[in-house]
């Protein structure tokens, strides 16, 4: 058990020695949800883009298809603004790569 | 014919049958440092032990010119044998034979095994060595999995289940481990994943190795889905003995029991604990100073290290250990950790084995991840599986047993039988400063000097509260105990526990927070 360093952890404002683990140390820090920028949630094929930077949009409005695992999916606008930044057609993209930009 | 005619007949028959894939396939197998299967099966169980039955099963598939190919013994030996004298089924898919793949006759090989050992009240022990599905066979193939997994399921908590990786185990086919009690695996040797490296790669475009996506490491450090790691295959038979002889053959007895030994000197129990409750020390060796020849054998050793699972002895009978390990993460519960025990406390239930629960902890884990994770569902499995347990139930507070985490470690309202302290322990709802800040937030902020306040008042909850009396008060603790006592405490526990029985309302089965 030597390959734990001996480092703290505080809990309920007592401070604990022991050993902490690669996952708690490797754990990803909360970022919240930011609607505006739409990522891919799945690394895939910009098949299609519906939009140009400058387009007004509403929310629910189509935005381009991401083509993963055999499936056209259509990725909407989260919510409403002009359009920032849009992919080039046929490129691939990975995963929670930024696709689009709303302001 | 005459007999002796016949009788050479046979002798040729089973020689052609077992020597599976051929001399050159089986020196493939060797070279890939993998045993070959009926070796396997002769090394794991007692000399001379091993009888093989359907040596001469053929498949039926006429497709794709299947019909022109014998399998000999259809890719898998079945039979039953003994280790250390308890009587064993078992199976091992042999890879020399078409890649060990399953078809419907390989299947039906290992159900027969299966449906025989649930009859007969044997553990049942799977070699899995398999490339998968026999892509010939189609969806006859996908039946035999089906008929597995659906035995799998009807045999837990009935036999005791040992799944030993020692090859490939991809696709469809690592849900029969999954399904089982307990899964080896060896470096190098055993690879588990649902989809292999390529399709990952064409789907996703992610590059990684058959190793790193699901070797032996993998299982026993991050996934959890292995509970034993092992550095060769003989290591690896050596801890499946092992485990044999700490387990009952079925549900209906009780492990075989051992003469009684005693811990050895070099395990102190006085000196091993840090009477700081900040200070980690490791809870193995508390373990070895209470149980019999301080042979502890510890289950899932590197994932969730913060609690620690496993079968020991006490005065020769085998018990389970479920206990908080300070030395990790301080032994808090999280998601991982609250698995592990839960699976364990049921396994224990299920095959008659007590339960002794050793208290260190301050708590679940505060975090974001733990929170999205979804510690709530996870952390109730472990009150789940403490309440729901009818073995006895022991608990030993050593030191801090704070807020959920204590009630959860098998408390006296979860319905443990015992519950001793050490007078060394602290039973209160948060730890002394947490509790002191909250309680005391008005003094300490208007204080002129705030930190000396703060300090004074840890005190004074510290010297209040900070201990196992309150507990022992309110009949929640039985006993307050020394600590070079607590073998002799457990020991007249389980004696005097011997035919505890509860009953419970009938149900189908309840509905754990899987």
């Amino acid at each position: 058990m030597n390959n734990y360093n001996t480092k703290t952890l505080v809990i309920d404002d007592s401070v604990y020695e022991t050993g902490l683990t690669k996952k708690y140390l490797s754990r990803k820090t909360y970022k919240p949800v930011d609607h505006k920028r739409v990522n891919a949630f799945i690394p895939g094929l910009i098949q299609k883009v519906f939009v140009k930077v400058g387009d007004k949009v509403k929310a629910g409005d189509g935005l381009l298809i991401l083509e993963a695992m055999k499936m056209q999916n259509i990725v909407n606008a989260p919510v409403a603004g002009i359009i920032r930044v849009v992919p080039n057609e046929g490129i691939l993209v990975k995963k929670n790569e930024l696709l689009v930009n709303i302001e | 014919m005459s007999l002796k005619q016949k009788l050479l007949d046979l002798f040729k028959r089973i020689e052609k049958a077992q020597t599976g894939g051929g001399t050159k396939a089986i020196e493939k197998q060797v070279a890939m440092g993998k045993m070959p299967a009926r070796e396997r099966i002769t090394t794991l169980l007692d000399r001379d032990s091993f009888h093989e039955y359907d040596l001469f099963v053929e498949h039926k598939c006429a497709d794709f010119d299947m019909d022109k190919k014998k399998l000999p013994a259809d890719g898998v030996i079945t039979g039953t044998g003994s280790i250390a004298g308890h009587p064993i089924g078992i199976f091992a898919q042999d890879f020399t034979v078409a890649g060990g793949s399953l078809g419907l006759m390989h299947a039906r090989k290992i159900t027969k095994i299966m449906d025989h050992s649930i009859k007969m009240g044997i553990p049942l022990i799977g070699i899995n060595d398999s490339g998968g599905a026999r892509i010939q066979e189609g969806v006859n193939s996908l039946a035999g999995y089906g008929e597995i997994f659906y035995r799998n399921t009807m045999a837990s908590g009935v036999i005791p289940q040992i799944s030993v990786i020692l090859g490939p185990c991809a696709g469809g086919a690592v849900y029969s481990p999954a399904l089982t009690d307990f899964v080896f695996v060896v470096d190098k040797i055993s690879k588990m994943f649902i989809t292999g490296p390529e399709v990952i790669k064409t789907v996703l475009g992610e590059e990684i190795s058959m190793e790193d996506l699901g070797g032996a490491r993998v299982h026993t450090e991050i996934t959890g889905n292995a509970h034993f790691f092992a550095e060769s295959e003989q290591e690896c038979f050596q801890q499946i003995k092992k485990l044999v002889s700490f387990i009952p053959w079925n549900n209906k007895k009780k492990a075989d029991p051992l003469p009684p030994r005693p811990p050895k000197s070099n395990y102190n129990v006085e000196n091993i604990i840090p009477l700081d409750p900040k200070k980690p020390y490791d809870i193995r060796d508390v373990i070895k100073s209470i149980c019999d020849d301080s042979d502890f054998f510890e289950i899932q050793k590197s994932w969730a290290a913060n609690i620690v699972i496993g079968f020991a002895r006490l005065n020769g009978e085998t018990i389970g250990i479920v206990g908080n390990q300070p030395l990790v993460l301080a032994g808090v519960l999280d998601v991982d950790s609250s698995d592990k025990a839960a699976r364990f406390i049921r396994y224990c239930d299920a095959f008659n084995i007590p339960l002794v629960t050793l208290v260190d902890l301050p708590g679940y884990l505060p975090g974001i991840d733990q929170e999205h994770a979804g510690v709530i569902r996870h952390g109730a499995k472990i009150l789940y599986a403490y309440s729901e347990a009818t073995v006895p139930k022991i608990t030993v507070i050593l030191r801090k047993a704070y807020g959920g985490g204590y009630i959860a470690m098998c408390s006296r309202h979860l319905g443990a039988d015992f519950v001793f302290a050490w007078p060394s322990a602290e039973i209160a709802v948060m730890g002394p400063e947490g509790a002191a800040n909250i309680i005391f937030k008005a003094e300490i902020t208007g204080a002129d000097d705030p930190d000396e306040m703060r300090k004074q008042k840890v005190l004074e909850y510290t010297e209040k509260f900070a201990n196992p009396y309150i507990a022992a008060a309110n009949g929640h603790v039985d006993s307050i105990i020394n600590p070079s006592e607590t073998r002799e405490f457990l020991i007249h526990a389980i004696t005097v526990s011997a035919n505890k029985s509860e009953v419970r309302a009938f149900r189908k089965h309840g509905i754990p927070p899987f």
